[in-house]
């Protein structure tokens, strides 16, 4: 009886359900997708270094679930609060029929039971499928080989989604149970009669606060993103709590502050639906102001997720084109026999011939006559006071210009020529370029051993000697070849391509260099292009994962929130719509006063995040810079798309719904 | 005189094949501009679906309703709304007014969704609180307010866009004796002074007696027609109580 009871109540208010289920099905769609991570297709095909990598993405996004699930279930049980707030006046029906308080628990644990086993059941099925789709991803992420198709299902992360759901789930029966034996049979009863006494705020009071909380998000934006390079982890933590605590205010005020503003236009406020429209925003953003506040932030918290985790993928790619162009770089100390790195490859037993012949063997070197201190002029003292951790008496890499050319030609960075008397600075670390650029611009003079020399150019050249994942050369100094003293040297460099020309060649060559176990090759160091690959890119999908991971949790339940309070707002609502039928509103005017409501209900927290958002990501840009990577445009765009199309929506289909109750008879 | 209202020989049928319901049974009326007309009947008696279907929030199954010489049971969409906001007043058992606006944003609404210029719409509100004595209170949400205070701001809702005819639904029904009293003062001084025609559906003597003629309805048919004449309202209600105790059983109940 019970039973049939739960499944009548179901169907009968699928329509206030469909949003809450579909996030269900959404949440747990998500949770399997990247908790089956490992199981997939194209991890199978990793290589052993990239598995190392894969190894931690799982770590973290094992740790990441626990965090989510702990947001779904605040989302979950939060929902459910509303819809058991709505229902109210049947729980009365049922216990003047003489139910007991036990009895209605019982029907409600078994309309969540069934609720969880469908929403687990379809999510399941959904997430599976969409796993063959994110394998797919991966594949291309890990540059791996999906030559090979196969279907694959995740038992392990199947029974972690039903566990995790599964406490979720029970939560939220222990919720009802402890909200159930609260209820009183008068309250039940009398719930929808009950008007909700309107809290009207002081305008004058609305108007001050308004302007605080505008105050204190402008003082916590410009510590922010102005002053970043002076900002303590500290006071970073003090500025968070100074822009959370005024998005409070904010939404605490801005409803009184808005209704004030429109009405000193009378004519915008006397003007169709407009009073009636500002009055619904007023009392349902005064409702949930701490509700609005956690929402505002979990889309702020969203935006910049996605936005750094892409840009720092993309970065991370367009670095490695650029700082990694040819196959492979090997590097001895100087020895006192002569022998050359290439000397040394050949004695570990690698053949040269492995080589394309147009390789370069060239030679570093530094001399305690030439440091920082040296080649920084009047900068080195700016530069202190900046870096206190930096030794000034550093000796600076020397090169030859004739064998930087022969390394600059291989790696498709311009040439560059020094005169006799001349130098020229080789960076690309933006941080440190600064200075250098400084130095040079002041046409700071170093000597060696008594000759003067001058800058060719009067700004750092673009380049590197050895290859890395981002552009991360401190600086290399360039001299004509007959200033530079033998003695001087400190390593051989062999910068090479494999003679292979198809990827598989290139792959076998370097499994057999990496292979290399004797005294010879334990002193050579390598640095090469696939391994940088596999490094980087790894580091950038984990980002990413795990960017994508939070941000769409996040999302989806800002929006389920708003979407949920809009939607059991509306049963509230269709006794206000009623009235403005029987007075003659035209329904034009009325959908459209719907729309507006709803449109300004969601876009308030957006747009508040979104003003957050430019702040933040300026402020990750400039950490991003540090790292060296650098904040791209395209991950805006693409951020804002996702964003759009998944908030939207749930914007759309809250007003399809809204429209639907609004209009039942 | 002109005739505001005409209404001809409708019936309203609810149900299906099986079992058909009656609500009105060829009932046909007429009110002139300037009356105070009151409906009498029991619960069930059809009342409250001749108001509906006047107030074109139901439709009749058979026959004509006109008022101001318009066929109103030919409108449909959003000229139903037009007439309906621009010809026709309502007030309602349960004041119906938005808790979430002022007393004076409620009775401005009326306006505002006629699209009436802002600038008039001030003097308009002021004038209809000043004739139903709400002036101080205009500042007020609906819950800071009387039943009496409530219902009177519903009232002038319904006045201020100067309606061919008033439609009140139980207006009493859910005010005290006190508030009822004032209200249908306030009723009487409209009807008199502004000369505004009022239809209002009550199962209430006392409420009915102020009417200036009372139709009683019964299983869907006008039963009786009093009219007052030169009687005084207790004459009057005398007289309505006998009708009432000839009605039999139900409405003697009610009251």
């Amino acid at each position: 009886m019970l039973f049939k009871l739960s499944v009548k109540n179901m169907k009968k208010s699928f329509g206030d359900y469909t949003i809450y289920f579909l996030t269900l099905i959404l949440g747990v769609a998500i949770f399997y997708v990247f908790n089956s991570m490992d199981s997939q297709q194209a991890m199978m095909q990793l290589s052993a270094s990239t598995k190392a990598i894969v190894d931690l993405l799982l770590q973290m996004l094992g740790g990441v679930s626990v965090f989510v699930s702990i947001i779904l279930g605040f989302l979950i049980v939060y929902a459910n609060n509303f819809l058991i707030k709505r229902r109210k006046k049947e729980f009365g029906i049922y216990m003047t029929l003489g139910m007991g308080k036990g009895q209605i628990s019982r029907i409600l644990f078994l309309e969540t039971i069934i609720v969880g086993i469908m929403s687990l059941a379809v999510g399941l099925l959904i997430g599976v499928f969409a796993s063959q789709g994110m394998s797919v991803v991966v594949a291309k992420m890990f540059e791996a080989d999906m030559s090979r198709y196969e279907f694959v299902f995740s038992k392990a992360a199947c029974i972690k989604t039903i566990v995790y759901f599964g406490i979720m789930y029970l939560a939220v029966i222990l919720m009802n149970m402890i909200s159930i034996s609260k209820l009183n049979l008068i309250d039940l009863l009398t719930a929808v009669k009950k008007s909700e006494s309107i809290k009207v705020k002081n305008a004058a009071v609305s108007v001050i606060v308004f302007l605080a909380s505008i105050g204190m998000l402008v003082y916590a934006y410009y510590n922010v993103a102005y002053k970043t390079s002076s900002i303590g982890p500290g006071s970073i933590m003090l500025m968070i709590a100074i822009g959370s605590l005024g998005t409070f205010l904010f939404f605490w005020s801005l409803a009184g502050f808005l209704l004030k503003l429109v009405q000193t236009s009378r004519k915008t406020y006397f003007k169709g639906l407009n009073m009636f429209i500002m009055r619904q925003i007023n009392s349902k953003i005064n409702t949930m102001v701490f509700s609005m506040t956690i929402i505002c932030l979990m889309l702020f918290m969203t935006i910049g997720v996605l936005s750094s985790g892409m840009s720092l993928n993309t970065s991370v790619k367009e670095g490695l084109k650029e700082n990694a162009p040819v196959d492979v770089n090997l590097w001895i100390p100087v020895r006192e026999d002569g022998k050359t790195a290439a000397d040394m490859i050949e004695e570990a037993g690698y053949s040269m011939d492995h080589f394309k012949p147009d390789y370069a063997l060239v030679t570093e070197y530094a001399t305690n006559e030439l440091t920082l201190k040296d080649t920084l002029g009047s900068a080195v003292k700016e530069m202190e006071a900046a870096y206190t951790m930096l030794d000034d008496s550093t000796a600076e890499s020397v090169m030859k210009v004739s064998e930087y050319n022969k390394i600059a030609d291989m790696y498709g960075q311009p040439k560059i020529e020094v005169g006799q008397n001349e130098y020229a600075v080789i960076c690309n670390y933006d941080n440190m370029r600064v200075w250098r650029d400084k130095g040079l611009e002041q046409g700071t003079k170093i000597s060696l051993g008594g000759v003067e020399y001058f800058p060719h150019y009067d700004k750092c050249q673009d380049g590197f000697i050895k290859m890395s994942g981002n552009a991360t050369n401190f600086g290399i100094i360039v001299l004509p070849d007959e200033a530079v003293n033998e003695a001087w040297s400190v390593k051989s460099l062999l910068i090479a391509n494999y003679s292979a020309d198809d990827q598989q060649g290139k792959e076998s060559m370097e499994a057999e260099l990496a292979a290399l176990d004797s005294p010879a090759a334990a002193e050579i160091d390598a640095v090469t292009k696939i391994s940088l690959y596999e490094g980087s890119v790894g580091l950038g999908a984990i980002v990413t994962f795990i960017a994508i991971y939070l941000g769409v949790i996040f999302l989806i339940s800002s929006a389920a929130i708003l979407a949920l309070k809009e939607l059991s707002d509306s049963s509230d609502n269709r006794e206000r719509y009623a009235v403005l039928r029987q007075i003659g509103t035209d329904e034009k005017m009325i959908n459209r006063a719907l729309f507006t409501q709803t449109a300004i209900f969601f876009l308030i927290p957006l747009a508040l995040a979104a003003v957050h958002s430019i702040f933040g990501i300026k402020f990750v840009n400039v950490i991003l810079e540090s790292m060296g990577a650098e904040s791209r445009g395209e991950s805006i765009v693409g951020t804002a798309i996702f964003i759009i199309a998944i908030y939207g929506g749930y914007f759309i289909a809250t007003y399809f719904g809204s429209k639907r109750i609004i209009a039942g008879k | 005189m002109n005739t505001v209202l005409k209404v001809e020989n409708i019936d309203k049928y609810y149900g299906n094949k099986g079992s058909l319901t009656k609500a009105i049974d060829g009932i046909s009326f007429q009110i002139e501009k300037g009356e105070f007309v009151g409906i009498m009947g029991a619960s069930g008696s059809g009342k409250t679906t001749l108001l509906n279907c006047i107030s074109t929030i139901d439709r009749v199954t058979a026959g004509n309703i006109f008022i101001n010489s318009k066929n109103i049971t030919q409108l449909k969409g959003n000229k139903l709304n037009k007439f309906r906001r621009e010809e026709l007043g309502f007030i309602f058992q349960d004041f119906n007014l938005l808790d979430t606006l002022t007393a004076y944003e409620n009775i401005a609404l009326a306006l505002t969704i006629q699209k009436v210029p802002s600038g008039q719409i001030d003097p308009r509100v002021q004038d209809a609180a000043a004739k139903l004595g709400i002036t101080d209170i205009l500042w007020k949400y609906p819950y800071q307010m009387s039943g009496g205070q409530r219902q009177r701001v519903a009232c002038a809702r319904a006045i201020i866009t100067n309606p061919q005819l008033i439609l009140a639904d139980e207006p009493t029904g859910a005010l005290d004796s006190k508030s009822a009293r004032m209200l249908l003062e306030s009723f009487k001084a409209l009807n008199e002074q502004n000369s505004a025609t009022i239809l209002m559906v009550t199962h209430d003597a006392f409420t009915a007696s102020y009417a200036g003629r009372i139709l009683f309805i019964k299983d869907g048919q006008i039963f009786n027609e009093l009219v007052r004449g030169r009687d005084s309202r207790k004459v009057f209600f005398n007289k309505i109580i006998e009708v009432v105790s000839l009605l039999g059983g139900e409405l003697n109940d009610v009251i």
